[in-house]
C-alpha cells in the first residue's frame, strides 16, 4: 500500500506488528500554518484562547459528577473559584467532587453550591470562615476529606484523586499556556510568585483550563505551568483582588509574647545539635514560627553558619537571608509576600517547586524529607505530642492542614511554638480535639513559659538541657497552664461525621463530628 | 546583697490577660498599676483584680511592685487595704512631695500588717517623685520609712511642673535625675529612672538608658516588654570587667582565708567600694548569664 508521499508500506512486519501508513494532511490548500509567529498566537483556530468560560467548560467536557480542581495561591484575594462554579451553576451541571489545594474565607458562596446540588463533596487543605462553620455545623451528606499539602501530590499523582477539569488562575500565560506566577513583561497584577500547588494539578488533571487577566507575548519563560500541560484559556477582567493575594511585606510580629516564644525556639534550633553550616530549615508563615527566622538570623552571623536551603512558603525575611548569604537556595511552593515574589523573580537560586516535590511522601524524594528543622504552629497540642491546626476551641473548622504532618515528619527537629494560654484556653490538652499531625513526628514544644520535648527524642531533651534551656515535661508546661486557666469542658459533637483527616500516607488519621448547637 | 532592679514592667491593673502574663518576659520586676493607667470608673475594678492576681499567679523571683493611688485620693487607702492583704514585694506610691507621704503610707501599712498578723516590714515601698517640691524634698522622702527599697523619678508629670516638656535628651531631667540620684545614694536605697514612651524608638531608647546607667541609676520603669533586652544589655558588665571583679573577689577570699587584713591585687589595695562595685558587677554578670572563669 503506497503511503502519503508514494512509498509502498506493508501493513505489518513480524516483531513490529500493524504499522500506520504516513497520510498527507492537508486542509485549505495548505499541509501547515504559515500564519507569522505573532499571527498565530492571535488567531482563535491557532491557539488555546477560548471565547468565555463557559465555552471552556464545555470543551473540557465537564459534566455531572466529574471532579474539578483549584488552588490556593490567590489566598482570600481569589476570584477564579467562585467565578468558576457561578459558571458551573448556571449550566445546570451538577454533584461534582470539588478538590481545590485549599479554602479560604473568600469562598462562602460554595455554601450555595453545596445546598443546590452543585457541589457533592469536597476535598480540600483547609477550610475557614463561613464555609467551615456550615460544613461543621452538618451542611453535607458527604464528610470533607482534608490532605496535607504532600498528601493531596500524593493522592493526585496516585490516582486516587483524579481530576477531570483543573482550573488554574495564572498571573501572566500567553496564548499557548506558557504561564506563571508573576510576569517578567510586566507588573502582573494578581501576582502570586510560585504556582506550587497548580503545578501538580496542571500535569495531572484530565483537562486544564487556565483562566488569567494578563496575556503576555509567546513564550512566557520562565514558566510554573509549561503549554505542554494546557488545554484551553480563558481570558477574564481579573482573577483576583491583589490586596487579598498578598501583602507587599510581611512583618515580624511586633507581639511581646511571640516574640518570647520566638527566641526560645531559635535557642532551641541552636542547641538541637542540628545547627551547622548547611543545614536545612523551614519557618511557618505564622507570628512567632516567622520571627524565629529573625533571632535565627543573629546566630547564624555569629557563628558563621549558612543555611543550604529553606523551603516551603517563602517569606520576604527568608528572602533577605538568602539575598544576604545566610540561605543558599530557597524552594518556593508558596509565595508569601510580594518580597518573595520579586526575590523568585531575579534570585537565579529562588526555585519554583510542586506540592510533589515538595512533600509526596511516595516520591522517590521530596523536599521536606531533607528537612533538618521546621518551626511549626499548633491550635492545640497534647500529652502525646500530637497537634491540631484545624479545628479551633469550640470544635469548628477554622484552618489548614498545609504542610503540617509533611515537615513534622519530614524534619529531623520538628518545633512546634503556641503560647502556653491563648485567651482564656490552655494550648496543652490532654487530648486533641482533632489530630492532624501524629505526636511521634513531633519532637518539641516551644512556649512562652517553657519547653517540652518528645520523650522518644532523648538525644534533644540531653541537648537542650545541657544548654540550660528551660526544659519541662509536657505535663509540667500543662498544670502550669491548668492552674491559671482551668480544665475546658470537652466539646460537645453530634454522631454525625462532618470531616474525615487524611494523614500524608492517605491514611484516615481522624474525624471531626458536627459541632452541638448549644440551646 | 540588694536585688537588681534594672527592669520594673508596667502593667495595667485592668489588663488580665498582660496581668496573668507579665513576668515570663524576664524583667526584673514588675509593677501592677491601680494608678494613672486605670480610668476612675474601674479603680475598684482593677484592685480587685489585681488583688486576686496576687493570690493566684505564681511570678517566681520576679519582684512584684503595687502601683496604688495616692493617699490624697479616695482610693489610696482602699488600695492599701486590699493590696497589702495579697502580700506584693512592695507598694510603690505615687507623687510623692513630703516625708509625711511616705510615713502616712508606712503607718497604714503598718497598721493593716498587724491587723492581719504579717510581720512587721514584709512589704517594702518605693516612693515615686513627680514634682519640684518632691525632688526639693528627695532625701527626706528618701529616709523617711525603712521600708523603703527606692525612688523614681516620674517625668510625665515632673516636666508638667515644671512647665516643659520632655526632649530626646532629657536636659530638661538632668537636675532632678541628679538629685534623686543623690539623695537615694545617701539614704542607701535604689534610684530608679522613668519610662520612655515611644516604644517605636530603639535608638532614641537605648540613649536614655545609657545615659541614666552613667548619672548612676539602678534601673528603669519600663512600658513593653521589647524594651527589656536593651536594659538588660546595656547593664551588662563587660568581659574585662567581669574577670577584674572576678579577681577581686577571689583576692579577698584568699585574704579573709589568711586572715589577712590588708587585701591587695597587683599590688594596688583594694579597698571596700572597689569590692562594692565588684560585687555589684557580678551580680549583673549573673543576671545577664554572663560566666567567665
Amino acid at each position: 500500500m503506497l503511503n502519503g508521499i508514494g512509498r509502498e508500506i506493508p501493513e505489518e512486519i513480524t516483531g513490529l506488528g500493524k504499522l500506520r501508513s504516513y497520510r498527507k494532511n492537508i486542509t485549505n490548500g495548505q499541509a501547515k500554518s504559515t500564519q507569522r509567529s505573532r499571527e498565530r498566537q492571535r488567531n482563535p483556530d491557532n491557539n488555546k484562547i477560548v471565547g468565555s468560560l463557559e465555552a471552556a467548560i464545555k470543551e473540557a467536557g465537564l459534566t455531572d459528577g466529574m471532579t474539578i480542581s483549584f488552588h490556593h495561591h490567590f489566598r482570600n484575594g481569589d476570584h477564579v473559584v467562585n467565578m468558576v462554579l457561578d459558571t458551573i451553576a448556571k449550566m445546570g451541571i451538577k454533584d461534582l467532587v470539588l478538590a481545590p489545594s485549599s479554602l479560604t474565607d473568600v469562598h462562602a458562596p460554595i455554601i450555595n453550591h453545596i445546598k443546590n446540588g452543585v457541589i457533592r463533596r469536597i476535598e480540600t487543605s483547609g477550610l475557614r470562615g463561613d464555609l467551615a462553620q456550615a460544613i461543621s455545623n452538618g451542611l453535607m451528606d458527604i464528610p470533607v476529606v482534608i490532605n496535607s499539602h504532600g498528601g493531596r501530590a500524593r493522592a493526585i499523582v496516585s490516582g486516587e484523586l483524579p481530576i477531570d477539569v483543573a482550573f488554574l488562575g495564572v498571573p501572566s500565560c500567553d496564548a499557548y499556556g506558557n504561564a506563571n506566577g508573576y510576569s517578567r513583561e510586566n507588573n502582573a497584577a494578581c501576582a502570586c510568585g510560585s504556582l506550587g500547588y497548580a503545578k501538580v494539578d496542571a500535569q495531572h488533571a484530565k483537562k486544564v483550563v487556565l483562566i488569567t487577566d494578563n496575556l503576555v507575548e509567546y513564550p512566557n519563560v520562565p514558566f510554573g505551568i509549561p503549554e505542554s500541560q494546557v488545554d484551553y484559556i480563558v481570558v477574564v477582567d481579573s482573577i483576583g483582588d491583589p490586596k487579598g493575594i498578598m501583602s507587599g511585606a510581611t512583618r515580624y510580629t511586633s507581639n511581646p509574647k511571640d516574640l518570647l516564644i520566638a527566641k526560645q525556639a531559635a535557642e532551641v534550633i541552636e542547641a538541637s545539635g542540628y545547627f551547622e553550616d548547611g543545614f536545612s530549615l523551614q519557618t511557618g508563615s505564622g507570628g512567632a514560627s516567622l520571627a524565629t527566622t529573625r533571632f535565627l538570623r543573629d546566630k547564624m552571623i555569629a557563628g558563621n553558619i549558612k543555611a543550604s536551603f529553606a523551603l516551603g512558603g517563602i517569606t520576604g525575611q527568608i528572602v533577605e537571608l538568602h539575598e544576604e548569604g545566610l540561605i543558599r537556595r530557597l524552594l518556593d511552593v508558596q509565595s508569601f509576600d510580594l518580597k518573595a515574589v520579586e526575590s523568585l523573580k531575579n534570585n537565579r537560586f529562588h526555585h519554583q517547586i510542586d506540592a510533589g516535590y515538595y512533600a509526596n511522601p511516595d516520591n522517590e524524594g521530596c523536599a521536606a524529607n531533607q528537612l533538618d528543622v521546621v518551626v511549626l504552629s499548633a491550635l492545640e497540642i497534647d500529652l502525646d505530642f500530637n497537634v491540631n491546626v484545624i479545628t479551633g476551641s469550640d470544635g469548628v473548622i477554622r484552618g489548614a492542614s498545609g504542610g503540617h504532618c509533611d515537615t513534622a515528619a519530614g524534619a529531623s527537629a520538628s518545633i512546634i511554638v503556641a503560647p502556653l494560654i491563648r485567651g482564656r484556653m490552655p494550648s496543652i490538652l490532654e487530648h486533641v480535639n482533632t489530630v492532624i499531625t501524629p505526636g511521634h513526628t513531633v519532637d518539641v514544644l516551644v512556649t512562652d513559659q517553657g519547653i517540652a520535648v518528645n520523650p522518644l527524642r532523648k538525644d534533644l531533651y540531653d541537648n537542650l538541657k545541657s544548654a540550660k534551656l528551660p526544659v519541662f515535661s509536657i505535663e509540667e508546661l500543662k498544670a502550669k497552664a491548668d492552674r491559671i486557666v482551668g480544665k475546658p469542658e470537652p466539646i460537645k459533637v453530634e454522631n454525625k461525621i462532618v470531616g474525615i483527616v487524611k494523614y500524608r500516607d492517605g491514611s484516615v488519621i481522624d474525624l471531626i463530628h458536627q459541632v452541638k448547637k448549644e440551646l | 546583697m540588694s536585688r537588681l532592679r534594672r527592669t520594673m514592667l508596667y502593667v495595667p491593673g485592668n489588663n488580665p490577660g498582660m496581668i496573668r502574663d507579665v513576668h515570663i518576659y524576664g524583667a526584673d520586676a514588675i509593677m501592677l498599676d491601680l494608678e494613672d493607667s486605670v480610668s476612675l470608673n474601674e479603680k475598684d475594678a482593677a484592685r480587685m483584680l489585681v488583688y486576686n492576681s496576687l493570690k493566684t499567679f505564681d511570678y517566681g523571683k520576679t519582684e512584684v511592685v503595687v502601683r496604688v493611688n495616692g493617699l490624697n485620693t479616695p482610693f489610696g487607702r482602699d488600695d492599701l487595704e486590699a493590696i497589702v492583704r495579697a502580700k506584693p514585694d512592695t507598694i510603690r506610691l505615687p507623687k510623692t512631695e513630703t516625708p509625711e507621704d511616705v510615713k502616712e503610707a508606712d503607718e497604714l501599712i503598718s497598721q493593716i500588717e498587724q491587723k492581719i498578723g504579717m510581720k512587721h516590714g514584709t512589704v517594702k515601698m518605693m516612693a515615686a517623685i513627680e514634682s519640684a517640691l518632691g525632688v526639693i524634698n528627695a532625701y527626706q522622702i528618701g529616709i523617711a520609712s525603712k521600708r523603703l527599697t527606692g525612688i523614681a523619678i516620674g517625668a510625665e508629670d515632673f516636666v508638667t511642673d515644671l512647665k516643659t516638656t520632655r526632649s530626646l535628651d532629657g536636659i530638661e531631667l538632668l537636675t532632678a535625675r541628679s538629685q534623686i540620684l543623690f539623695a537615694a545614694r545617701a539614704a542607701g536605697i535604689d534610684a530608679l529612672d522613668t519610662v520612655f514612651s515611644d516604644i517605636n524608638d530603639e535608638a532614641g531608647f537605648t540613649n536614655e538608658v545609657k545615659l541614666i546607667k552613667q548619672l548612676g541609676f539602678d534601673g528603669k520603669s519600663i512600658i513593653n516588654p521589647r524594651q527589656i533586652e536593651i536594659v538588660h544589655r546595656i547593664f551588662t558588665p563587660t568581659e574585662a570587667e567581669v574577670k577584674k571583679s572576678t579577681r577581686i573577689i577571689e583576692a579577698i577570699k584568699e585574704a579573709e582565708s589568711k586572715g589577712s587584713g590588708v587585701i591587695s591585687l597587683n599590688g594596688k589595695m583594694i579597698d571596700k567600694p572597689i569590692v562594692e562595685r565588684a560585687r555589684r558587677v557580678l551580680q549583673l554578670a549573673d543576671a545577664a548569664k554572663i560566666f567567665v572563669k
